[in-house]
């Protein structure tokens, strides 16, 4: 199972905080961040636009990363605007 | 008292005094002692503000702060650093944030203290939504501050 977390902008356009999904969807492996974010995006048009690569960053297991990184079953992977503390 | 490093992300206010004292009491050995603190401002774009929400992401916020505080002691033989970032409600005027950073020379603690702000910035996950006559309305990433922050590498 996979952790997945969404914040700031993000979290409120998708109505949506946290979601769990299987590692394995449909006989494949989600085994990149870049085939979690094309599942992701394919749950309608606002997710589709806001969790665009270059529009929602990433992080697994609170790391910032790209879409290359490889995910492995209870994975903590984030999804987030780019960030705007200090 | 010897040097430390101090991380705290909290709802509450800090008091720049016992901070100050704080970094100060920690060693006779440094010169130099640099502090930074960010506060809310009433106008952004044109709206007028009247606070701020401040969401973080709890797990990775510490880990990214840390983070940052060993690269800045692996760039300038440093002292104590303190980070203080607040979440939550914050009203025009508050304080948002503290860097305090001592150093032997002042070369050092200010320019540590500038590459630290200049990260957490650009890397720690926090994300201000600005309360406005106009509605609540999260602030966007600016490109000035990515530049700054690849200055440093």
């Amino acid at each position: 199972m996979l952790k997945i977390l969404f914040f700031g902008q993000l979290k409120e356009i998708i109505k949506t905080e946290s979601l769990e999904i299987e590692i394995i969807q449909s006989g494949k492996q989600l085994n990149t961040v870049a085939k979690l974010r094309s599942l992701l995006q394919a749950k309608g048009e606002v997710w589709n636009e806001y969790l665009a690569y270059g529009k929602a960053l990433v992080a697994v297991n609170q790391e910032i990363t790209n879409d290359d990184t490889v995910l492995n079953d209870a994975d903590e992977i984030a999804f987030f605007p780019p960030v705007t503390g200090g | 008292m010897s040097h430390f490093t101090q991380i705290c992300v909290q709802s509450e206010d800090f008091d720049f005094a016992h901070q100050y004292q704080k970094l100060r009491d920690s060693n006779n050995s440094d010169g130099a002692l640099v502090t930074f603190v960010g506060l809310v401002r009433d106008m952004n774009l044109q709206q007028s503000v009247s606070g701020l929400f401040l969401e973080h992401y709890p797990a990775m916020t510490e880990k990214v702060l840390i983070n940052i505080v060993d690269k800045a002691r692996a760039k300038w033989q440093l002292g104590s650093v303190s980070i203080i970032h607040r979440i939550g409600q914050l009203q025009v005027s508050e304080q948002i944030v503290f860097v305090g950073v001592t150093s032997q020379h002042r070369q050092s603690a200010y320019h540590a203290n500038e590459f630290i702000m200049d990260f957490l910035k650009t890397q720690a996950p926090f994300w201000k939504k600005e309360t406005t006559t106009e509605g609540d309305k999260w602030i966007e990433a600016k490109a000035s501050d990515m530049d700054k922050s690849r200055r440093w590498s």
